[in-house]
């Protein structure tokens, strides 16, 4: 038995492709649900009843699944150029506290203002980010490592930020910064919701995404240098700024769902804000299969688990880390599932 | 200042730093192995999660602490041989596979822990490893309590060095493991067979992770708890790097950045009014410091992440 590569990809392969891996999760997950005493039907019965089963379920479940699609933006754009970007979480912080920072005593209309803080928290991101894109153009030095190391130092620069210069005393209990002026709320898309016209702006971004990679030279370039980087550099792409160019379009992307959460829900920054996001917008763009329109839905997807485990975990007891298994285990299979719209097996 | 000087001259903070280094030692020991066969495993953080988890909680239901450590590598183990599987006869993207296998493996934990452990206000404790006096050794001044009043898997981290350097540098199943990380061609040739290689290099790689993780839940602390790996396993892949691949460069790798460690959790208290999170921050700044310093001499496994499939170039 042996891997053929396919020189075609059918299209029906890549839409069955996610509903096989998601499913396979599920299958996977219900032996760790029965291990709890629970049925694992009840379980996921629960589950999509707590995320998708009332009009405040399902607005509770887009609020969540916007940081993810901006995220999940974010890795897919990297990873299709090969930019290995795993500092998803820590561009989210920096994005979040500028924003907040800048937002909390900036004296325009609200009009202006809310995009001057989105383009604020996505130039922090997008810094960010250049850091380990220079190092690895540079030096060499594989930006997994320093992306990753980045986010432990971002959160803990948030924390010193919060709890020094940028201390809300007005916060009681857990330290969270200053919050945003309130001319620099998002407007509610829903209202008495949490919904925010945030989920809007991340539809848009999805969008603009495509357009860039679809038709556009840059676009080409990317795909080109993550295909083959040595063909790419042989017809003329300038590596160094096709990575460079990624790198603060990625950055740019993970800084704004930071952004967009603090003006859209938590108005202050905390250490605890995000469960994740950054990481599961890595697990939403290897579920899209690095498209953007497959990110909307596969973030809506992550959503409806983490959100529907929650209210889950409340019924069954069964704990709601089920949560991160099941989107953890998604992500291998995807990536087993992917293999096979690539190769066939050839006996 | 003459405190922070005076900190360095101080017994318990050398005595320390053998300490801080064992998980370290542990942890870029499995990754060597791994990388050495031609395997990136990016799954080290949440393997060694796993192996904290899994080695306190056979303590806990009654195991000896030494069964823990090999319950814990018998999960790492497990662990290791999904990524691969996944990475060497599949072929499929190691950095993506072992966020993955860290994704997964750190929920697993988790979700164990909170399904089979009570949990009441505080997190429930074990009986840990206590110091092991060398006898005469031990009583040696400032020496003794230094290298020879250490816990016993402390002990097994500096002769887990010592093997792994004997057998990638004197042994025909070393020379193996090196060549699959050069060219797996070559291996194929000599009618070794490169895929078992590496699947047995990852496989032991991430018992030694996991041991580390262990490690933290049976000697340096008492219980289990979410977040305590604290990116461990990304600094060991970055001393893997710092050590050139080299089991001997990277026990020094290590120790050094244990030093590091002890130092600047002693300077916290010694120095007022700098905010601690500057401190906690050191270690991962000197990880992407010391990247850089030895990125331009790396000598890289030539073959590391590029899968082999036979009959394909």
């Amino acid at each position: 038995m042996r891997l053929e590569r396919r020189t075609h990809v059918p299209l029906h392969l890549v839409v069955i492709a996610p509903l096989a891996a998601i499913f396979t999760a599920l299958l996977l997950a219900a032996g760790l649900i029965a291990a709890a005493g629970v049925n694992p039907l009840t379980a996921y019965g629960e589950m999509l009843a707590g995320a998708l089963g009332s009009r405040l379920s399902i607005t509770e479940m887009l609020t969540r699944a916007t940081p993810l699609i901006f995220t999940g933006l974010a890795a897919a754009v990297a990873f299709r150029a090969r930019l290995w970007n795993i500092g998803g979480e820590g561009q989210f912080f920096v994005g979040a506290l500028v924003t907040a920072w800048i937002g909390h005593s900036l004296g325009v209309p609200g009009w202006i203002g809310i995009p001057l803080l989105m383009l604020a928290g996505m130039t922090a991101g997008a810094a960010l980010l250049a850091g380990p894109a220079y190092l690895r153009l540079r030096f060499g030095v594989d930006e997994v490592v320093t992306t990753l190391l980045l986010n432990f130092i971002v959160i803990l620069f948030v924390g010193l930020m919060i709890e020094g210069p940028m201390r809300d005393p007005l916060a009681f209990g857990w330290p969270s910064s200053v919050p945003v002026d309130g001319d620099f709320r998002l407007p509610d898309l829903i209202p008495r919701t949490r919904l925010h016209i945030g989920l809007l702006f991340a539809i848009a971004a999805a969008g603009a995404v495509w357009l860039i990679l679809a038709r556009t030279v840059f676009g080409a370039e990317t795909r080109a240098a993550g295909l083959n980087a040595s063909a790419a550099a042989f017809a003329g792409i300038s590596l160094p700024r096709t990575i460079m160019g990624v790198a603060l379009l990625s950055g740019a992307l993970a800084g704004l769902a930071g952004s967009v959460e603090v003006m859209g829900v938590t108005a202050g920054v905390t250490t605890t804000m995000s469960p994740g996001f950054g990481y599961a917008g890595i697990v939403v763009a290897m579920l899209a299969a690095l498209h953007p329109a497959g990110v909307v839905a596969a973030a809506v997807f992550v959503a409806t688990v983490f959100v529907g485990a929650d209210a889950m975990s409340r019924a069954t007891g069964v704990p709601s880390f089920i949560a991160d298994v099941i989107v953890a285990l998604c992500l291998l299979t995807m990536i087993v599932a992917l293999l096979f719209t690539t190769y066939r097996v050839r006996r | 200042m003459s405190d922070a000087i005076d900190l360095l001259l101080n017994t318990s903070l050398w005595a320390s730093v053998l300490r801080i280094a064992t998980p370290l030692i542990f942890g870029v020991l499995g990754a060597l192995l791994c990388e050495r066969s031609g395997v990136l495993n990016l799954g080290i953080e949440g393997i060694m999660t796993m192996g904290a988890m899994s080695g306190w909680l056979a303590v806990y239901m009654g195991a000896p602490l030494l069964v823990g450590l090999m319950i814990a590598a018998l999960c790492g183990a497990v662990m290791g041989l999904l990524h691969a599987m996944l990475t060497v006869p599949l072929g499929l993207s190691q950095h993506v596979s072992g966020l993955g296998i860290t994704l997964f493996a750190s929920a697993l934990a988790y979700y164990l822990y909170r399904l089979l452990v009570e949990v009441g206000d505080l997190p429930p404790t074990i009986e840990p490893f206590q110091p092991l006096n060398v006898p005469g050794l031990s009583d040696i001044p400032v020496l003794g309590p230094i290298l020879f009043s250490q816990a016993l898997p402390t002990y097994l981290a500096l002769f887990a060095v010592a093997a792994m350097a004997y057998v990638l540098a004197r042994t025909p199943l070393g020379l193996a493991i090196r060549m699959t990380g050069e060219s797996p061609h070559a291996v194929e040739a000599q009618g070794l067979n490169p895929i078992r290689i590496r699947i047995g290099a990852v496989v032991v790689g991430s018992a030694l992770m996991a041991v580390g993780g262990a490690f933290l839940t049976t000697t340096a602390f008492n219980s289990f708890f979410p977040g305590m790996v604290q990116g461990r396993g990304w600094i060991c892949i970055a001393l893997v790097v710092f050590a050139s691949w080299r089991p001997g460069k990277a026990l020094v790798g290590a120790v050094l950045f244990a030093f590091f460690d002890a130092y600047q959790l002693r300077l916290q208290t010694a120095i007022e009014g700098v905010p601690y999170q500057l401190f906690l921050m050191a270690p991962y700044v000197l990880s992407i410091v010391a990247l850089v310093l030895v990125a331009r001499r790396a000598e890289i496994p030539a073959a590391l992440m590029v899968p082999y499939r036979r009959g394909e170039r």
